[in-house]
């Protein structure tokens, strides 16, 4: 009986004393944002967007390998002899054209892999977190400064130029064809 | 003619009435809940606090498309809300808003109420079982159950008041308690007034499901109980009759222990249109308690429901209305 | 409000009542993911309960087995207890190291305990907080994400993650503590036990929530260890085993720290109530050896132990950490001449700790069986792996 009366005392007081702390907190500031039209700061190390500077990409795929989903592609096509390609800011010389470099980062699982082999720094982590699209393919970036169609013409120049590289073990070596850049165009993705 | 006309307008007055505090009500329960939560709930509808999200909801609601499954009872599944919710609109015919309106001056007011709430029972019995879905019968059966066993202590403290007054008419029950906030029935016969009323209040939120006694609809357990499988309008209307359940008993509670729409200060700011303003407030700070209850506590078990029911309020409020009864016969 | 006493329902003479079969499941609110569970019911009691699951399989093991180096795993390793992925992290990351016989600097150590701790308060703030809603209480579980968001801003200052950090490396870490870490990790300290004692009031010791929590799924200890519960499961009944104190790896040997044991404070030892108390009272202890870790904490370089190419020589390990669901073993076997595991076997706290449900959960009603699956406190990305 005397228990009896004890839990309906506990019960009762237990409650109160939840109301108290709700009631209490009807007046607390609140912690939630309103998110699109205030949106926090993200810290500096934030892992969103992947994002690449293809000028400074020397294209030795480190990035490609360390992926552990397998987003990245990377194609690559070697420069000719008199083609010169530049350094990179880290100062690391070129000798590849990057016909390709694409991400899906729809596959990408935002481990930071990638970033850390890269030799010359040119693939890193934004604080970009808004890029939804409405069409899953809007969601490959290519980053590459080559179109397709320029990509295929390079290769086919490299296949021409090994070709005649092979004529010129059995014949006499001809004029070297000279090639223009066809990476002048700037291409965002 | 005129006979018929004067009871349509009594008859709208009521369900004009739920609508506009559905809609507030709504606002108000999402803002507590997330101002209790440290949220800020929504913000955009409407300008100020998001105040017009529950229009929004509605018309979001009346637009979308009527869903019946198609093992249900169709006449059943169609009819269960609307029983629900007359139910609940017809027991606002005997509740005195003011001094001089009341829909039906019924003699015998507060038991009619009783009587048609418990129509509630039927109208989701028949949703549950008119569902064909297992979550929903295990709602309504646990509903039914909730809300038979929950009728006796509620009718034993309504009893208990009626010992007070002795009358049955809501009107007279008002009218005895004029002359400010000493003349109200909870400080009658002190303490026991009050431990009457505190025993309507439990069995009251039990009788309109709110937390802690929301266990035929327990989303964590039974996905929606009863109205699981309803949609559009039908849904709205098992909201509706919800929200208007929730004022009803917490009108019954002003009513019957807070001087209904009387002023607390005497003849200070009565009349018959402070009356609504006392009444309706009076109404509303108690769901608002209800709210607040909601999102404080967790929510009882079936059998544990069963024992606060049988074992804690039904003893009580017999122990209670004996106390009261001699001490009004001493008098 | 007394005890409840559940018997099966005996109807007496030749009129039988029949059982029916509820699905509850895989999308039912309260059964923490994908989980479906096939409930054989009479009226609200529960006959058997068999739990189907697989609907969140990923091939964990597998994809281990095909990745080309042993670093790749780790955001896969996070992927399984979703919500405490440090911990995954430093079982996986810790039998690499004892397979390759690295010694990490005094200075990654404490920074792993500190992560680890930390990742320890945010899963028991999410399984508390969850629990309260399983059982209804809306409220104390958005106060468990808000201080539970704290400790994720934490993790997202240090490693640029909320949930799956990718910080603990073989051999090191991803980064070093940035310079406002202290000052972020001290105000935290001081203004969590403020926290945890308001969801004490309002859940902990509401007479409902004991009402609905004490004496329900009862686990005594030796089912719970013939099951191999480990764990708050483990503890929950009473079984002083905590791999922190009898197994240490990392510094752990240098804290001073409690292992809490159900004490049967509300009920009898080994029910809901306890075990969900055992995780409050973890947080407590956690608080007190990331402060102590703080205090001692070394400066050092966290770099400079990570090896340039993980190849462990040929050869199996077995390592296992106390994670905040129970112990967490990775199980390593490397062949010797690739540079990607030949097999990995994750012995996950949850899957064994759930095999325990049917065991615990008959003769109880429906609502109990919600209240103990969330004592369980399963992750199905961990149970399905």
């Amino acid at each position: 009986m005397k228990q009896y009366f004890k839990n309906i005392f506990i019960a009762l007081w237990t409650i109160l004393v939840g109301l108290k702390l709700t009631f209490k907190h009807l007046f607390v500031r609140a912690v939630t944002i309103q998110y699109p039209d205030v949106k926090l700061k993200l810290p500096e190390r934030a892992r969103n967007r992947l994002y690449v500077n293809i000028d400074d990409c020397i294209g030795c795929k480190q990035c490609e390998m360390a992926c552990p989903v397998d987003c990245i592609t990377i194609e690559t096509v070697k420069a000719l002899p008199n083609e010169d390609l530049g350094v990179t800011s880290t100062g690391n010389k070129k000798r590849l054209w990057v016909t390709k470099f694409d991400i899906d980062i729809s596959k990408c699982c935002y481990c930071g892999l990638c970033v850390y082999p890269c030799p010359t720094e040119c693939i890193y982590m934004t604080d970009v977190y808004e890029f939804s699209e409405y069409k899953r393919h809007n969601l490959i970036y290519h980053f590459s400064n080559f179109t397709p169609e320029e990509a295929e013409m390079k290769k086919k120049q490299v296949e021409q130029f090994e070709l005649e590289q092979k004529m010129k073990k059995v014949v006499k070596p001809s004029e070297p064809t000279t090639v223009s850049n066809p990476g002048e165009s700037e291409m965002k993705s | 003619m005129p006979e018929i006309l004067n009871m349509l307008i009594a008859s709208l007055i009521p369900l004009l009435f739920i609508l506009t505090y559905a809609i507030v009500i709504l606002w108000v329960e999402i803002k507590v809940a997330s101002h209790v939560q440290d949220r800020l709930g929504y913000m955009y509808t409407g300008g100020f606090h998001g105040w017009a999200q529950p229009i929004a909801d509605l018309v979001k609601l009346l637009t979308k498309e009527h869903i019946t499954p198609v093992s249900a009872d169709k006449i059943l599944f169609t009819l269960a809300p609307i029983i629900v919710f007359a139910s609940s609109y017809a027991a606002y015919a005997a509740l005195p808003f003011t001094s001089t309106f009341i829909a039906s001056n019924l003699n015998v007011g507060i038991f009619y109420i009783i009587a048609i709430t418990s129509f509630v029972v039927i109208g989701i019995l028949m949703a549950g079982w008119a569902s064909n879905n297992k979550y929903s019968l295990f709602g309504a059966m646990r509903s039914v159950a909730q809300i038979v066993s929950y009728e006796i202590p509620t009718a034993l403290s309504i009893l208990t008041v009626i010992i007070v007054t002795g009358t049955l008419n809501l009107q007279e029950i008002c009218e005895m308690q004029k002359g400010g906030i000493f003349n109200w029935i909870i400080f009658k016969y002190p303490p026991f007034m009050f431990i009457t009323f505190l025993i309507y209040f439990t069995a009251s939120l039990a009788e309109v499901n709110r937390t802690p006694f929301d266990i035929p609809e327990a989303e964590s357990e039974l996905v929606a109980g009863y109205h699981t499988e309803y949609t559009g309008m039908k849904f709205a209307m098992f909201y509706l009759a919800e929200y208007a359940n929730m004022f009803l008993v917490s009108g019954i509670s002003a009513i019957l222990f807070f001087g209904g729409w009387n002023s607390p200060f005497g003849e200070f700011l009565s009349g018959p249109v402070w009356g609504v303003f006392w009444f309706v407030s009076k109404g509303l700070f108690f769901v608002f308690l209800q709210i607040m209850l909601r999102w404080t506590l967790p929510r009882l078990r079936v059998d544990q429901l069963m024992y606060v029911s049988w074992k804690v309020l039904t003893p009580i409020s017999f122990v209670n209305i004996m106390i009261v009864g001699l001490w009004a016969i001493l008098k | 409000m007394a005890t409840f006493e559940i018997t099966t329902r005996s109807v007496k003479g030749d009129l039988k009542t029949d059982t029916m079969i509820l699905n509850m499941g895989p999308q039912h609110p309260s059964t923490h993911g994908v989980l479906r569970l096939e409930l054989v019911v009479d009226g609200e009691i529960i006959v058997d309960v068999i739990p189907h699951i697989g609907y969140l399989h990923r091939c964990f093991e597998k994809h281990a087995e095909q990745m080309t180096n042993y670093q790749q795993v780790i955001p896969y390793v996070d992927r399984m207890d979703y919500v405490a992925a440090m911990g995954n992290e430093l079982a996986y990351v810790l039998a690499v190291e004892r397979l390759m016989g690295i010694e990490v600097p005094e200075r990654v150590q404490y920074i792993r305990v500190i992560m680890a701790e930390l990742q320890r308060i945010a899963s028991h703030l999410l399984a508390i907080g969850t629990y309260g809603l399983d059982l209804g209480a809306f409220t104390p579980f958005l106060w468990c994400f808000r201080e539970r968001e704290k400790i994720l801003d934490l993790f997202e200052i240090t490693c640029g993650a909320r949930l799956l950090y990718n910080y603990i490396w073989i051999g090191g870490l991803s980064h070093d503590l940035p310079s406002e870490f202290g000052k972020k990790l001290k105000e935290f300290l001081k203004t969590f036990p403020k926290a945890l004692k308001e969801i004490n009031d309002l859940l902990t010791f509401n007479k409902i929530f004991i009402d609905r929590t004490a004496n329900i799924g009862v686990l005594p200890a030796d089912v719970a260890i013939n099951y191999g519960c480990s764990g708050p499961m483990l503890r929950g009944s009473g079984v002083k085993f905590d791999l922190r104190k009898n197994e240490p790896y990392l510094v752990y040997d240098r804290f001073e720290f409690d292992i809490p044991v159900g004490e049967g404070k509300m009920g009898t030892v080994g029910d809901c109530w306890d075990r969900y108390y055992v995780r409050v009272r973890e947080m407590e202890e956690s608080l007190k050896i990331i402060e102590q870790a703080w205090e001692q904490l070394p400066p050092g370089d966290v770099h400079s132990a990570i090896p340039k190419k993980v190849r462990p020589p040929q050869g199996e390990v077995y390592f296992r950490t106390e994670n905040p669901r129970g112990e967490l073993g990775f199980y390593i076997i490397s062949d010797g001449h690739t540079s990607s595991p030949f097999r990995v076997k994750a012995r996950a706290p949850s899957f064994v700790n759930l095999s325990v449900l049917p065991e615990i959960s008959k003769g109880y009603m429906i609502a109990d069986l919600v209240a103990i699956l969330g004592s369980v406190d399963i992750v199905l990305g961990e149970v399905d792996r």
